[in-house]
């Protein structure tokens, strides 16, 4: 029986091979010039572009501002599907989670189209909307998923133990929830800052995220600055994922 | 009162997901180059669709072509490898298990872009030119981990002795693993290809910097390149309408077999 | 004798831990055989390792004098009933039953044969073409029991089959087990922590603790001949007693005399006393009067009354009688002879060895602790440190040592406690204080109570 435990060796080597390595070059590239030589330019040039500096407190700013919203409309949304008294059937669950199903770049063209058809500017606010749009199934969901498997006599018993409904739900609903929403929070906040493609759609190349310009930079053959910004992404992901400790267990599995 | 807000609620917010949806899917029904300019319901872009007329651009198909068989083979070799390693992380213990859950989880966090540019920079490292080959691999490096995880949970509520009982019953390893572990299994390794094969239909970043230049398209890296170029190909509408259907139709099946189940089980 | 199976010198460790330690048994073929002690006692890994689950570090098991190691698990003449039944969720009732016939490669008619008289046999005929999951707790059961003896096996192992049912069915499969016993006449190993179970259905007790064999009888012999007092207090309800051998068939305790049967313990020797609580008396008659006591409490159990007592000289009896009676009232109380069950003590004080580290301190069991020993720095030394001289403290931190109460005895007028230290180590404790099973305790010596020093080799 002990054997057992070497059938993960051969996707503890695809891991290495696929997952660690790849991250290693990231930060070998990352520290490198053209020619191979160490350098730190990569990234002094990155602190001294203004340009793309201010893509980068832009991404962050969107990333915030969506996350933000997300939580604002999704908690609500996940707490109402996850009450028996409001929502008996399980299709209305799927028709929130679906559109995650469906290819990103495909719902946010859609999207993009209809603001231009009401005639309403792409910018900033299309982006937003664009963005929660995309991404609100993805709060919804880890949050639904919490609150529907939380044992019911918790909220219970703070009723009982005199807390108006209202407190209840503050005080003992929201902190036990909490694993979900942080691990919604991580999936919604890094792709944010991430993507690209999306925000070109969204406010036809007018706002550039922090996504956009590595893409710009890697497919121009400007590897190792690229791998730079890429490196940066890397540090703010490994400081988020620092404040989750429950992902998998709101993820669960999303069939 | 409440039950009266709840619901408006949840409707209001479904519209606003679903409007650009609708959208595309009404327009889908009128010839017109451009969205958003009614041209009299016609059904001709189906018809174009179907039968492999564009208009203008005709890989559009290939690239749905291209979408399933690379998200057909992701899935499968993710299903495969990743309920090998589910059977090996559930029997690690300690630091061991730790430690491969930990690796398992950093494609799940690793945004796109990130899991995209580093394959990116592994594949001209190693000077392995770019195309299908590469395109699966990252694919199944994205997906494994979701099937990892849809397995698990069903070693962790399987009883434990079930793999001893058949041993003690006379089956050897091997008949024991496929005669009762496999069957046990099943569902997860389902759910799993399921994922993994949603997820690799979706994926755009990772393609996109893993296809090479030899000018493979999937779906997504079409609309990228189409939307670019500016105009959409009209009969992409009819196409994400019936995805969205299908896509719809099969979840809500899924979903209400699972509610009848879970029924039947409590009226027991 | 008939031996199926004989267990020699089998010893086990899971990482540092010692699950089991040398142990020697034989299993007679047909017999029905329990393996009985509380959870950790390492029942369970025994019969693991009987079917080939664990491979033991040391020693060996013979089944009709043929080594069983190395052979694994599926080759072997035997099958399990697990304690969860782990049924196959996948396959229907017939199925399951047909799982090892299958895999033998047995003839579809017989495999029907042999699948139909064993669901009889068991009493679930109509059952064949049912989902396993659809099955109550004990109908499952018995499609577990069916599973394994329909391969005909040569002993069938159970692990703890009964644990999960409610406590109406396990009386009604306790006496189908035995039924069934009967009618197989194959030999029965069960695994067990439920005293009641293993004394209604063996032949054969084998009590198991801390990974050692501590007595193996009949069910009657264990019960009333305990050897040591964790027999006495795992099985049945019992009075354990500090006491005093005076000279053969005489036996003192509670401050007083009675006549017993034991002998050969010598003079003046301390020993354990076991009086069931059955067998404590009533009387009026002054003459047959041993001793009297206070009726503390009295609580009815069903058929009879169980009471606790204050004894004229402060001890704490139970005792259990068909007649009540009334809180506060004096009663006259007399033991039989046969009743009184003398017990060798397995330790008299604890017995440490350490070193002498300076004037004022000894290391023991890897700590210091504040003694005067009058030898001089590093010589090596044993201590006897009496039973009332280790003092348990709630705060960890003004113990010395840190430990777990492990295992608690009382007897009539003060606990016996057994203290497992961080590192491992065993204690033994007399104190008047309340513990709980589990709680942590700080571990500090007072010297002035009788603590004895000498020379290791001295």
């Amino acid at each position: 029986m002990g054997k057992r435990s070497n059938w993960s060796i051969p996707y503890v080597v695809f891991l290495v091979f696929f997952v660690v390595l790849p991250l290693v070059l990231v930060m070998v590239y990352a520290f490198q010039d053209s020619q191979g030589h160490f350098t730190f330019g990569n990234l002094a040039k990155f602190f001294t572009d203004k340009d793309a500096l201010s893509t980068f407190a832009v991404s962050i700013e969107v990333a915030l501002e969506n996350t933000a919203l997300c939580i604002l409309l999704g908690y609500p949304a996940a707490w109402i599907l996850a009450n028996k008294q409001y929502n008996k059937s399980a299709v209305t669950i799927v028709l929130f989670i679906m559109p995650m199903w469906i290819n990103a770049l495909m719902r946010t063209l859609a999207t993009a189209q209809l603001f231009t058809m009401l005639g309403i500017t792409l910018g900033k606010g299309t982006l937003l909307f664009g963005m929660v749009y995309d991404y609100l199934p993805f709060m919804i969901y880890p949050i639904y998923n919490v609150l529907a498997k939380m044992d019911k006599s918790y909220a219970e018993a703070a009723v009982d133990l005199g807390a108006t409904p209202w407190k209840a739900f503050w005080k003992v609903t929201v902190p036990l929830s909490m694993p979900g929403v942080t691990s919604g929070i991580l999936m919604v906040f890094m792709p944010t800052v991430s993507t690209f493609a999306i925000s070109e759609f969204l406010t036809n190349n007018k706002i550039k995220l922090f996504g956009t310009i590595i893409q710009e930079n890697i497919n121009s053959s400007m590897w190792n600055y690229g791998a730079a910004l890429a490196f940066i992404m890397l540090i703010i992901i490994g400081i988020t994922t620092l404040f989750d400790k429950d992902k998998e267990q709101a993820e669960g599995a999303l069939i | 009162m409440g039950k009266f807000f709840a619901r408006l609620y949840l409707w209001v917010l479904l519209i606003l997901l679903y409007a650009p949806l609708v959208f595309i899917a009404v327009f889908s029904f009128t010839e017109s180059k451009v969205l958003g300019s009614w041209e009299g319901f016609s059904t001709h872009l189906y018809r174009n669709l179907l039968t492999g007329q564009m208009q203008g651009n005709a890989s559009l198909l290939a690239a749905v072509e291209n979408t399933v068989l690379i998200a057909l083979v992701a899935a499968a070799f993710s299903t495969l490898l990743g309920t090998v390693a589910a059977i090996g992380i559930h029997n690690l213990k300690g630091r061991k298990k730790k430690a491969v859950s930990f690796l398992n989880n950093i494609p799940m966090i690793n945004p796109d872009i990130i899991t995209g540019v580093s394959l990116f920079l592994l594949f001209v490292f190693l000077h392995i030119s770019q195309g299908y080959v590469t395109v699966i691999l990252a694919h199944i490096t994205f997906c494994t981990p979701y099937v990892v995880l849809s397995v698990l949970p069903k070693l962790q509520q399987m009883n434990p002795n079930i793999y001893e009982a058949a041993l003690d019953l006379g089956a050897t390893p091997s008949q024991a693993l496929w005669k009762v572990l496999v069957p046990e299994l099943r569902p997860g390794m389902v759910s799993g290809f399921i994922l993994a094969f949603t997820m690799s239909l979706d994926d755009f970043a990772v393609t996109f910097f893993t296809r090479g230049t030899i000018g493979l398209d999937t779906l997504s890296t079409y609309i990228y390149t189409d939307a670019r170029k500016g105009g959409l190909t009209p009969e992409l509408r009819p196409l994400m309408t019936l995805i969205f259907l299908v896509i719809l139709i099969l979840l809500v099946i899924i979903n209400l077999r699972q509610d009848r189940l879970q029924k039947q089980n409590e009226n027991r | 004798m008939d031996k199926i199976i004989e267990i020699k010198n089998l010893s086990k460790s899971f990482g540092d831990k010692k699950v089991l330690e040398d142990i020697n048994l034989y299993i007679r073929r047909g017999e029905f055989l329990t393996l009985l002690g509380p959870s950790g006692c390492g029942k369970t890994t025994l019969l693991r390792m009987i079917a080939g689950f664990l491979q033991p570090d040391e020693g060996s098991i013979l089944m009709e004098g043929k080594e069983l190691a190395g052979i694994p698990p599926h080759e072997r003449p035997l099958n399990t009933v697990f304690q969860r039944y782990a049924l196959f969720p996948h396959l229907d009732v017939y199925d399951n039953i047909a799982f090892g016939l299958k895999l033998k490669k047995v003839p579809e008619d017989e495999i029907e044969k042999r699948v139909r008289r064993v669901l009889k046999l068991v009493a679930m005929s109509d059952y064949e073409d049912r989902d396993v999951d659809t099955l109550s707790g004990g109908q499952q059961q018995r499609i577990a029991i069916a599973r394994a003896i329909v391969n005909q096996p040569k002993v069938l192992l159970l692990d703890e089959p009964l644990a999960a049912l409610d406590l109406k069915m396990r009386k009604d499969m306790q006496t189908e087990l035995k039924e069934m016993h009967k009618k197989l006449g194959i030999t029965f190993i069960y695994v067990t922590h439920d005293q009641e179970e293993a004394l209604t259905l063996s032949d054969t007790i084998v009590v198991l603790n801390e990974g050692r064999i501590q007595q193996i009888g009949t069910p009657v012999d264990i019960y009333n001949e305990p050897v040591n007092s964790f027999v006495a207090d795992f099985i049945g309800e019992s009075n354990i007693l500090n006491g005093t051998m005076i000279r053969d068939r005489r036996v003192a305790f509670m401050g007083h005399e009675f006549d017993c049967v034991d002998e050969g313990f010598g003079e003046d020797v301390p020993v354990d006393v076991v009086v069931r609580p059955e067998d404590i008396y009533f009387t009026t008659e002054e003459s047959k009067t041993q001793f009297t006591a206070k009726v503390k409490s009295c609580t009815f159990k069903g058929v009879h009354y169980e009471m606790f007592v204050d004894t004229d000289t402060g001890n704490e009896l139970m005792i259990q009688d068909y007649d009540a009676y009334p809180v506060d009232s004096t009663v006259r109380l007399y033991i039989d002879p046969d009743d009184i069950q003398v017990m060798k003590k397995e330790r008299t004080c604890n017995t440490l060895y350490g070193t002498v580290k300076d004037e004022e301190t000894v290391t023991l069991l890897g700590a210091d602790f504040p003694l005067k020993s009058g030898f001089e720095a590093g010589t090596e030394v044993k201590v006897e440190v009496p039973f009332e001289a280790v003092d348990l403290l709630d705060n960890l931190d003004d113990g010395v040592l840190d430990g777990e109460v492990h295992f608690i005895l009382y007897k009539g007028d003060h606990y016996h406690l057994t203290i497992k230290t961080d590192a491992g180590d065993f204690l033994w404790v007399d104190t008047n204080d309340i513990w709980d099973k589990g709680d942590l305790v700080g571990i500090r010596l007072i010297a002035d109570k009788g603590i004895k020093i000498s020379r290791k080799d001295g």
